[in-house]
Parts: structure tokens; sequence; C-alpha cells
């Protein structure tokens, strides 16, 4: 590891819970439907997240409890066997159910795996029901994705052929890219976890190594393991180096050889580094503070500082699992300071002493900072955007690039906003 | 249990922050897990603040519950009061919290804090975000004046003619979050201040504790949106003797209206109803002729209640429009909503569900829809035109000019953003006839053709016209091919209306299938 300083703080978060996930998980799986289990809160958080993303009729939608499912737990069971009935008559496409634990049901102890299990046999196979938790005092927003994907694994069907098993929701495009660059480089056998049909699972088994796309997926890489999967190690797929990397730990592990892998990379390497060039100026020497959310900041980080010559001030992330960042940390530059956990106050106070010249945050947090004249970037876009692979790179840059631009156009005053 | 697949309200403790956010030099502590942050960016998202909202959350975690929370609870409590200085502290919970009954309120007054403190209960799993708004005011103004003795005990409106003063008025309800609240309170003392009557307090919005101490000393209270202020105002007229105004001044009629109570009111001179009258443009560009052709135009409307009533009453008697569907999502104001309704000889429609709202636009056929940020949605996906009228609002319906819907200027506004819309119906149509010209572009589409990308192809099919058999059963009549040619021919933003009243003929005359003789034998039945 490089010698990277690690703190923990604790105190309150500005972090969104797990149950945000379903707003990209419903549309990788278009055959799915994330039924929350919780309060008008839930709801309220899930669409205010989806913001524009609003359908005719959503393919997620919270079972709100009310003041008599609490006094009797039993009338709970009852009652949320009928809002399931309703639901699949009314949406008779879907074949996954998700029952999304949240922290009401998680307090009452309402036990979902169970209700899974009395509607799977009521059910006979017509729609799979599936539980995991995206409760806030479990897990942090892209930990939901962590729980859904766990929640699969027991329905994949096992095998112990030789396959590449792309683990992490990626945008469609970039997914056929990475795909085929895979084929080229002879990989023939790739499938990708989550698939695009809920049913569509991939196999699993001894003979399946796993690329993770994201780096929040902790329990379902042991869930894996535990399956004979092994987990390649590498950076992330983000930015030249970690997607080149990344490629490389596949290539290696289905004993591609190097001459092919370098003939089939380099070009691409060429042509993202050039076309990063531009966007290198644009970024190099400034300072950057991620505050923690997405689990994503210090690949990021990494990314930002190795190839975009950024100065890193402070990486937060909600969480660090040292197993899998292990190969991110050890590209870290010396002396960085990752922060585990948040104290939002304190950490702000820092924001400001600092005075960095981009702040990677939540979309609470953004226009307070936009208007003390610090610079901004979603953390949710990176979520969203199809940032995975060598070809990305640039685009990537790009979307930090984009809020310095903007800055530098408007000649920023300080503003005072009402 | 109840399925929601997006709701109008949020939880009640979504309303307190609206309240605290509202107010200067207040903080709430809010005893939630870290996932109810979310609710900041109701605040700097939609109505773009450039401050966070004064919120410190608890972000109490699995790991913490088999603990002291009642602990973590009272340092975040130490924390935010040395680092926040507030002059007035709420503190409450979120769902979650309270289930696990740490009575954070509680601990809270015990800790010997230097400002007063108010312990909000406000249940999560029965009431909404409205709901919660209107008590977090009313604890914050019933806590403050408790103390405080009438002075005269024969308290009267009139006292300032006596004092030699002006009369002076709370204006009480604006928030953050509700709909245009801002330029609503610039509007509302503008126009006052025409009457030679001054604004004493506004609040929650900018109003600070001491604030509140002075609301007081004003001859009347304008309960100016009834769904956050009515229950503080019904408490002050019973402590303080202070009344409180019923009307509410949207539209023209709606402002003259005002006008009268608050004159009645202060013992003042009623102001001449002939010169109201030429305040606001809406009056004119009503009666000019190019308004002729809004005539008994279809509007449905939806919304809170007050924004509901108002607007069915404008749509009706100023505009000449007719109201064919009138709901609200808010249970609070139902009795008000079904009044008004049953006055237009229509059922209200009170639901929390979109999809409901959805099916009634669908089925009562409208030219106009004016709703929520919901209903923009809706009406997108059906092709209608529409003005959003009521929260719950998107970040473009806090716009940057000033844009009431109260007072005079509200009107003109009104007018504008009613009308466009419909104008814009009528350019589709245009685009539409010609189409087929080689001059045309295709990709020229109005806001109304755009269908936010997110059009649904089943949503459209819904709409296609009975030809199946599984009407025979029914008794819907059919309609054959040569009938669906000809109704479509008739131009889009009619054709529902013709569609609709076809079947009906056709059902009462007993017809099975419809064809263009049928249309056209409706046309003259309905004419006649
Ligand atoms: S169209 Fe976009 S901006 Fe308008 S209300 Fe919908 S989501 Fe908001
Ligand atoms: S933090 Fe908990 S209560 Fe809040 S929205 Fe998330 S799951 Fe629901």
């Amino acid at each position: 590891m490089g010698g990277e300083t690690l703190l923990k703080e604790t105190g309150p978060r500005e972090v969104f819970c797990g149950l945000t996930s379903i707003v990209w998980l419903h549309r990788r799986m278009p055959d799915a439907f994330f039924l929350v289990v919780g309060s008008r809160t839930c709801a309220h958080l899930i669409q205010s997240a989806a913001g524009v993303m609003i359908f005719a009729e959503p393919r997620f939608g919270t079972a709100i409890l009310e003041e008599r499912d609490l006094a009797g737990l039993a009338d709970a069971h009852e009652e949320l066997d009928r809002v399931v009935k309703n639901l699949l008559e009314r949406r008779p496409e879907i074949r996954t159910l998700f029952l999304v634990g949240s922290c009401p049901s998680e307090v009452i102890k309402l036990d979902l795996a169970r209700v899974a299990q009395r509607l799977n046999t009521v059910l006979k196979g017509k729609v799979t029901v599936l539980n995991y938790s995206g409760s806030g005092i479990e897990t942090t927003f892209t930990q939901g994705e962590d729980g859904a994907l766990k929640a699969l694994i027991p329905l994949m069907p096992s095998s112990d052929q030789k396959q590449l098993l792309l683990v992490g929701t990626l945008a469609n495009p970039v997914e056929d890219r990475l795909i085929n660059l895979f084929k080229r480089l002879g990989i023939e056998n790739v499938s990708s976890f989550p698939p695009r049909q809920s049913t569509n699972l991939p196999s699993i088994g001894s003979g399946t190594k796993v690329l993770l796309t994201q780096p929040y997926l902790g329990d379902t890489a042991r869930e894996l393991i535990a399956k004979g999967a092994e987990i390649l190690k590498a950076p992330f797929p983000l930015g030249v180096e970690g997607s080149t990397l990344w490629m490389k730990a596949a290539a290696d592990a289905f004993n591609i050889k190097s001459l092919l892998f370098e003939s089939t990379v380099q070009p691409l390497i060429l042509r993202a580094k050039k076309a990063l060039e531009s966007q290198k100026e644009k970024l190099q020497g400034k300072r950057i503070f991620l505050l923690p959310e997405s689990q994503l900041e210090i690949p990021l980080a990494r990314f930002l500082s190795r190839e975009c010559g950024m100065e890193l001030i402070e990486v937060g992330t909600p969480y660090l699992n040292k197993g899998l960042m292990g190969s991110e940390l050890d590209l870290l530059p010396k002396n960085v300071r990752i922060v585990e956990g948040q104290h939002v106050e304190n950490q702000l106070d820092r924001v400001r002493g600092e005075q960095p010249d981009l702040v990677v945050c939540g979309m609470g947090l953004a226009n307070p900072l936009e208007a003390e004249g610090i610079s901004t970037k979603w953390s949710i876009e990176l979520v969203f955007s199809p940032i995975h692979g060598i070809d990305q790179a640039t685009d990537l840059a790009e979307l930090f690039a984009r809020p310095l631009n903007r800055h530098q156009l408007l000649n920023h005053k300080q503003l005072t906003p009402a | 249990m109840e399925l929601t697949l997006w709701t109008y309200e949020g939880p009640p403790h979504v309303g307190a922050m609206r309240i605290a956010t509202s107010m200067e030099g207040v903080h709430y502590i809010l005893h939630a897990p870290q996932g109810d942050t979310y609710a900041d960016l109701l605040f700097t998202m939609i109505e773009r603040r450039g401050k966070r909202p004064p919120v410190t959350y608890t972000t109490f975690q699995a790991r913490d519950l088999g603990g002291d929370t009642a602990e973590l609870v009272k340092h975040h409590i130490r924390e935010a009061v040395e680092r926040f200085k507030p002059k007035a502290l709420l503190v409450g919970e979120s769902c979650t919290a309270e289930l696990i009954q740490d009575q954070p309120g509680s601990l809270a007054s015990r800790m010997g804090l230097p400002m007063p403190t108010f312990s909000l209960e406000l249940p999560a799993y029965s009431k909404k975000e409205n709901w919660g708004a209107s008590e977090t005011f009313y604890q914050i103004v019933r806590g403050l004046l408790k103390n405080q003795k009438p002075e005269d005990s024969d308290f009267s409106s009139t006292k300032w003619k006596d004092e030699e003063r002006n009369p002076k008025v709370n204006l009480l309800g604006p928030t953050l979050l509700g709909f245009r609240c801002r330029d609503d309170v610039l509007e509302i003392q503008k126009l006052l201040s025409e009457h030679g009557i001054d604004v004493n307090i506004t609040a929650p919005l900018g109003a600070s504790p001491s604030d509140v101490l002075e609301l007081t000393k004003a001859d009347l209270n304008i309960c100016l949106y009834p769904e956050i202020a009515e229950t503080t105002c019904t408490w002050l007229e019973k402590n303080f003797g202070i009344p409180f105004t019923q009307s509410i001044p949207i539209g023209v009629e709606g402002t003259k209206e005002f006008l009268k109570e608050v004159h009645e009111f202060l013992g003042m001179n009623e102001p001449n109803p002939k010169e109201l009258e030429q305040k606001s443009r809406l009056t004119w560009y009503s009666q000019s002729v190019d308004s002729n052709y809004l005539t008994g135009k279809r509007v449905f409307i939806f919304g809170d209640g007050t924004h509901a009533i108002a607007a069915a009453r404008v749509a009706t008697e100023e505009l000449g429009f007719e109201v064919v569907g009138l709901g609200t999502f808010s249970r609070e104001m139902a009795r008000q909503v079904r009044a008004a309704a049953k006055g237009l000889g229509l059922e209200a429609i009170i639901t929390n569900d979109y999809l409901e709202v959805e099916k009634s636009i669908k089925e009562t056929s409208p030219e106009l829809v004016l709703g929520t940020q919901m209903e923009r949605h809706s009406s997108k996906r059906l092709g209608i035109p529409c003005a959003v009228i009521s929260t719950p609002i998107h970040v473009q319906d806090v716009p940057a000019r000033y844009s009431p819907q109260m007072g005079w200027e509200g009107a003109n506004v009104i007018f504008d953003d009613w009308v466009h819309p419909l104008m814009m119906g009528l350019e589709e149509h245009l685009i539409g006839m010609f189409r087929h010209d080689f001059e045309f572009i295709d990709g020229h589409q109005s806001h109304l053709g755009h269908l936010g990308g997110h059009q649904d192809k089943e949503e459209l099919d819904e709409l296609e016209l009975n030809s199946g058999n599984e009407n025979l059963a029914e008794n819907i009549p059919i309609w054959t091919d040569e009938g669906k040619a000809e109704l479509n021919k008739i131009p889009f933003f009619v054709r529902g209306k013709v569609r609709n009243n076809t079947e009906k003929y056709a059902k009462q005359a007993g017809c099975r299938k419809i064809d263009s003789e049928t249309l056209y034998d409706a046309k003259s039945h309905f004419k006649a």
C-alpha cells in the first residue's frame, strides 16, 4: 500500500441510503420490480432522487407502513401479501420482485426473507420473490446494489465452465464495448451480472473469473467466492490506467498472450491518452476534495491524480473495504488524506479552510457550496454516467472539467443568493 | 399498508423542515437515519437555495441501536447548539426514530438549553407534509407566545384609529417549497400598502423567533395559505382575539373579495369595486375578442385545496372555461373541495394516487390541465396542455422572474400561464395540418410534442379506440375503421371531446357500431 493516511470520522452524515440504488437497478433489469417496504419517507426519498426519471408507472414503489401495520405484525404480513398480489396482477410482465427492507421494516423486525419464501411457494415460479435491505441504518447509497446482487446469487445456475463475469451495473453501451474488447482478446465467454433480464442469470462456478466493475460490491464478491469464483485483483476500470490494468487482469487469468493484449489495447490507450490531453490541461494542478457517498471516490481520486494531474486534498469514502480497494490504494500518491465515515460539519469546515477548486458531493450540498464560490460535481452523476473503460476516460475527465470551465466562464464572484 | 408509486406529499417532518428552513435563527434536530438527509436537496435543488437547511440529522446506524441512542441524540444537540447558536430549537424525529422511542424532545428539554426548545411530535405513520408544517408553525407560535398575556382583553381590529397609525396585519403561511410564496408575499404587501395597510410580520417565511413575539401587535391576521396557517390563526384568535381572513386573493374576483374583507375587518371604507376592476389586465384580456376561443374550454384541476378551489373559480368566472374535473390530494381540505366541486356539478377527486388522477384526466378528456408537477407529466404523456398551479413543484416552477399567483399581478400571471399552453395547442394543430408541406421541417415541436423523452408506448395505445371484442359484453359501441378514419380528421385538441360525445350518443341511441354517420349524428345531436 502507498503511504496514504487513513482516518476515521463519525458524526452527522449527509449521504443517501441504499434504497437509492433502485434508481439505476430498475433500469438495468426492466423485468424486475423493486418494492420497498417502508415509510412515506422512503417513498419520498426515491422519488426525490429519481427526480426527472418519472415514468408512466415506475417499476419501483413503496408499501407504506401505516399505524395499524405497526400494531400487529401478523397483519403486516397479510397486508404485504395483499399489496404484492395486487401489484403482480397489475404488472403481469414482472418476473422478479425484490422486497427491499428499510429502516422501519428492520426496526420492527419484519422478516422479509420469510415473506419472500412464503410468496415464492404461492407464486410457484411465475414470479421470483427476493429480498435485501436498502435501509439507511445499514447501507449507504451504492451498497443497495451490493444487497440486490447478493440476493440474486443463489438463483444463478452452477457451471464450472471457464468464463469471465463482469459484476456491477454498467451502462449498456459501455458493457457492449467491453465485452467486444474481451472477445478481441480471445475471451469469448463473457457475461454480466446483473444481467439485462432478471431471469437471464449467468452461471457461476469454479471456472468463473470475476472482474468487479464497481467498487462497492463487497458482500457480492464474498458470496461469489463462496460459489467457487475467483475475484481478479485489479484497480477498477476508470481511466486509461485503471481500465488497462483491469483488462490485463482478465487477460492474464485467461492466459492471453501479452503480444495480443498489447496489440489490441495499445491503439486504444494511445487514442485515449491523446484525447485526454485537452482535459488534462484544464485539470492539471487543480485541487479537489471528494466528500463520501458512492465509494467511487478512491478510484476516481486515483484517476484524477495520476492521469489528470489533480491535487487530492481529501478523499472521503462512506466505507473502506481494504481488500477490494487494495490495488487502488497502492496507486494513490503518498500521504493522501483518506477519510472513512463522515462528520459533515467538520468536513465542510475543512472544505472552507482549503478552498479547493472542485468538490465532489451529494445533491443537498452542491448549491450551498456553489453559493460560497466553490465549484461542485454531483457524486450521483458519476454513478449514472457511462464512465467505465479506456474509451470513456476522456468523458470521465470532462465531467470534472465542465464545472471548472463554467466557473471560469462566469468569472465567479461570491454569490449571495436568497 | 398502502402501495405508493409516487406521493404528492412527503412525510410530516419534511413539513417541519419547511418551517425551520423558512425562518431565521431556528435550528431543527432531527433524530433520523442517514438516508433521510435527502430532504436537503428539496431545498437546495428545487428552490435553488444557496444555504443548507438548518437541520442536524442524528444519522444513527444499526450498530447504535443496541447502545445508547439517547446519549447520541444529546451529543448531537450539544454540538449543534454550540455550532449554530440558534434562537430557538426544534427537536423531533422521523419515521424510524419514532419507532425507537428515544423521545428526543423531552431529552432536550431536560438539558437546560439557553434557548426556547420545542418538541415536535409528528406521527409519521398517519400524517403528511402539510400537516407537519402546520403543526410545527403552530407549536412555535404557541410556544413563544403562550406566556404573553393579552395586554387589554378587549382587542379591537379598529384600535389603529385611536392610536392614530396605519392599520397593520400579519401575513401568515408562506413557506419555502410552497407555491410561488416568495412572490405572493411581495404582491400582497404591495396590494395592502396601496390601501394604506402596513404589514406587521410575515411568517414563517423570513421570520425570526423575536418576530414571532411581535405577532400580537397586529390588528388582523391574513391567512394566506390555510394549509399551513389556519391552525395558528385560530389559536391567535382564541387567545388574543385577533381575527383572520378567509378569502384567498387569487384571481381578480378573489382579490376584490379579499380587499373587501380586509377593509371590513379593519373598519375602513371599502375601495370602489369599479376601480379595482381595472387593476389587473386579466379582466380586459379575457374580454378581448382574441379570447373568444377560450369559451367553454374544458379544464381539469387538481392540486392542494386552496389553489385548486381558487383555480376553479378563476377558470369559470373569469376565463369562461368549463371545469370538468376538480380534486385534491389533501385530506384536510377534502370537505371544502367537495363543496366547490358540488357547486360545479362535479364529484371531487380526493386521492393521493396520481394514477387515479391520470385516469380521470383521460376520462374527462380536458383541453387544459391545471395541476401539480405530476399532472404536468401525466398531461405530457396524454398530449394535453398543462399549467402548474400547486405544489408539489419542480425546479422549473420556481421561476427567476417575478411571478406571483396572488393579487393583481398574480391574475396577470395566471392569464399568461394558463392561456399560453392552449396557444401552443393551437400551434400544434397547425403543425399537424402543414406536416405534409415540403417547407415543413420535421422535428420542429412545441414542448407538448416533446413528451419528456419518456413517452410510453402502452400509454398511447390505451388512448386508442375500442375495437376489441371484449367491449361487446359491456355494451360499449365499437368504432368501425371508417368511423376511426373520420375521427382522425378532427383536430387533435377537440378529438377527445368529440370521441366522448359520440360514444355517449351512440350508447344512448343504442348504436352498436360507430361509423362516420354516427359521428355526424352525434355532432348535430349535441349542437341541437
Ligand atoms: S419535465 Fe423534467 S423538469 Fe419538467 S417537471 Fe418533469 S422532470 Fe421536472
Ligand atoms: S434512511 Fe431509512 S427511513 Fe430513510 S429513506 Fe432510507 S430506508 Fe427509508
